[in-house]
């Protein structure tokens, strides 16, 4: 009988009180809470970026309106006279992030294999404590070392080096100052080594065992265990780092501006000195006097932050090419 | 809007009583903000700290964000006054509400400091000489052009290489609004800024950046502030003036070179004075400027600033020499001392 009223009645209910009614269960077991504050957290996240590309643009009106996308590709950066364009700035993000890429990548996964794969457990963890104190180091710590370090051993040993032996190629000609692309690439490799390696062991961890135990079942040697299936399996994630360290390149100031010899020019030398978008904008800022020069300055960031996005969706394309999800895990 | 300026006028009038009846009281203290430029920031702070110490209740905040963001905060009013190294034009004063006027506070000067192994002697610069340098159209340390006034120092064949500031400064302005005076080429080709689209050379961050890239790059020559070569002992060269003499930068010739612009200076105290007349005046110097608006609504606050105002110019100077900072001469504070009276 109570069954049968009970029946009755739900089906009698509009639909909407039974939501309720689910919802004060959930809200009493706290799934609901979770949920609406997570979201709030999430949503809070997508606030910042939406506030930060409006104010990137309306603050940027005077140089889109007198430039244009002429903005984009002018080489001239005259404060005196008014004339501004980011090329020769976009070109040196991009030239010493790939530099410091082509370095990073290849030490920094096979750090990870190594520790990951090879090392006895204790060394790999004693190692990655120390390549994780390595990412919180301030990177004008690392600008630092490129001025004492980097760039003296560059000036008096490596350049000339390479200019005696790859002279003919267009990367290696010209005159030898210390600071230039080159220096500001190899700044950015080191300081990006140590996301690129912690975060590709912790992805080569995470691959089930079971994986190796069937490649190794099958005859595969250590090498080809890790090599042929180990490191396929955890694409994605390596990836992830490998785009995450070329954000934090992107992006860096500090670090770059003391050794890159800040010269807005575009040139195929390495040697040659150059500009990074952060960097004219951190230098630039405090004291620049006229709306059209500050405004140029703050679209220098609109375009930092477009070709971030470019780059971040390039990355997406990528992860999705080889593994076919669209996310890094 | 009207409600708005009732109730402001109301909180002022109130706070003045409030004020006069608490006169030497404990508890009330007068805040006034600044903000602006870097450069002067150790005299500031100094100035601000004795004063508080003189007048307990009154307390002197600065920012040193930049003359650009101190120009930026006084024109938005959410500072008292600004700091700027540069003196603002026409242009930029028109933008403003009140009428804004300058104050200079100290005088600092720039040097040229090279890196050259093997040379000792302080080497002599010709206005010439620098310009072509730093538009890439003398590029030896052996150029007739350098080697001509310095008999008997062995210039090496060497190529110049030149350093400049990569930041936007006012030590850039001077260095540039310098060679603008003194080279017709360089005003028309390049012209002077805080930042300026450079010719020729490498940029470093700061003084510290330049004479970093100059002492770790044999051949260099770069500009950097006088304190800063003289608080860290860095060779730099002597320049010539306008009276046609060699001088190396001292606070004694820069203070000179102020007193020989004082002229000028009574028509619009806005000139610069690079290539000031003066037979001991150092060519390339020029003030950093407090800019006060002329209105003060707070009648506390204008009675505050131009007391510190006027103690700046009298005794605050006897601390600017410790410092390194090249006192005001006579004749500018003459000047200054009638502009007081406009602050309303």
């Amino acid at each position: 009988m109570s069954t049968f009223t009970g029946t009755v009645t739900q089906a009698a209910r509009p639909e909407g009180f039974g939501r309720a009614r689910v919802f004060l269960k959930r809200l009493r077991s706290g799934d609901e809470v979770a949920h609406l504050i997570t979201l709030i957290f999430a949503l809070f996240i997508f606030l910042i970026t939406c506030m930060l590309v409006y104010e990137l643009y309306i603050h940027s009106a005077i140089p889109r309106r007198r430039f244009g996308w002429h903005f984009l590709i002018s080489r001239a950066w005259d404060p005196v006279f008014e004339h501004f364009g980011a090329l020769p700035f976009i070109y040196g993000t991009l030239v010493t992030s790939a530099i410091a890429l082509l370095i990073a990548v290849p030490l920094g996964v096979g750090g990870a294999i190594f520790l990951a794969e090879f090392a006895p457990a204790q060394i790999s963890d004693g190692l990655t404590f120390v390549v994780e104190l390595l990412a919180a180091v301030p990177s004008v710590i690392y600008g630092l070392l490129g001025i004492f370090i980097v760039i003296p051993l560059l000036r008096d040993s490596v350049d000339p080096f390479l200019q005696k032996h790859l002279g003919f190629l267009p990367l290696f000609q010209g005159p030898i100052y210390g600071v230039g692309f080159l220096a500001a690439g190899l700044v950015l490799a080191i300081m990006i080594v140590p996301f690129i390696l912690s975060i590709s062991r912790e992805v080569l961890l995470a691959v089930p065992t079971e994986q190796r135990e069937a490649a190794l079942a099958v005859g595969a040697t250590r090498w080809e265990s890790t090599w042929q299936v180990v490191v396929p399996y955890a694409r994605a994630g390596i990836l992830g780092s490998v785009f995450l360290a070329l954000a934090r390149a992107l992006g860096e100031t500090m670090a770059v501006t003391m050794v890159i010899g800040n010269t807005p020019q575009i040139s195929a030398s390495l040697f040659a000195p150059g500009y990074s978008i952060a960097a004219v904008i951190a230098n630039e800022f405090t004291e620049a006097t006229g709306a059209a020069y500050l405004q140029s300055l703050i679209a220098l960031g609109l375009a930092l932050f477009i070709l971030t996005i470019i780059l971040n969706g390039v990355a997406r394309l990528l992860i999705l090419a080889t593994t076919g999800r669209g996310t890094a895990h | 809007m009207v409600l708005a300026a009732v109730v402001l006028v109301c909180l002022s009038l109130i706070s003045c009583t409030h004020t006069a009846t608490n006169e030497g009281g404990a508890g009330h203290v007068t805040l006034i903000n600044i903000a602006g430029a870097t450069f002067p920031y150790p005299i500031y702070s100094k100035w601000f700290d004795v004063y508080h110490q003189m007048h307990p209740t009154i307390e002197i905040n600065y920012q040193s964000i930049g003359s650009g963001g101190g120009i930026e905060q006084l024109r938005a009013g959410t500072v008292d006054f600004g700091a700027s190294d540069m003196p603002l034009n026409d242009q930029l004063l028109s933008t403003f509400k009140v009428k804004i006027l300058h104050f200079p506070t100290v005088l600092g000067a720039v040097v040229p400091t090279y890196n050259l192994p093997g040379v000792t002697e302080a080497l002599k610069f010709t206005p010439q000489a620098l310009a072509g340098i730093f538009l890439g159209k003398i590029t030896r340390w052996n150029d007739a052009a350098i080697t001509q006034p310095n008999p008997g120092v062995k210039l090496p064949n060497q190529k110049i290489i030149v350093v400049h500031r990569s930041d936007g400064s006012g030590t850039t302005f001077v260095w540039t609004d310098y060679l603008s005076k003194v080279s017709p080429d360089w005003k028309a080709k390049v012209g002077s800024n805080t930042a300026v689209n450079w010719p020729v050379g490498l940029g470093g961050k700061g003084n510290e950046g330049v004479s970093g890239l100059v002492e770790q790059t044999p051949y260099s020559l770069g500009y950097v502030e006088l304190i800063y070569a003289l608080q860290n002992h860095l060779p730099y060269g002597m320049v010539r003036n306008s009276s046609g003499k060699f001088i190396k930068a001292s606070l004694d010739s820069v203070t000179a070179a102020a007193a020989g612009a004082a002229e000028q200076m009574a028509h619009d105290i806005r000139i610069s004075i690079t290539n000031a007349p003066g037979g001991d005046a150092y060519p390339i110097c020029s003030f950093t400027y407090l800019l006060i608006p002329t209105q003060i609504s707070d009648t506390l606050k204008r009675d505050t600033i131009k007391d510190f105002l006027h103690w700046m110019m009298t005794d605050g100077q006897k601390y600017t020499e410790a410092l390194s900072y090249a006192p005001l001469p006579q004749a500018v504070v003459d000047i200054e001392m009638k502009q007081l009276a406009e602050i309303q």
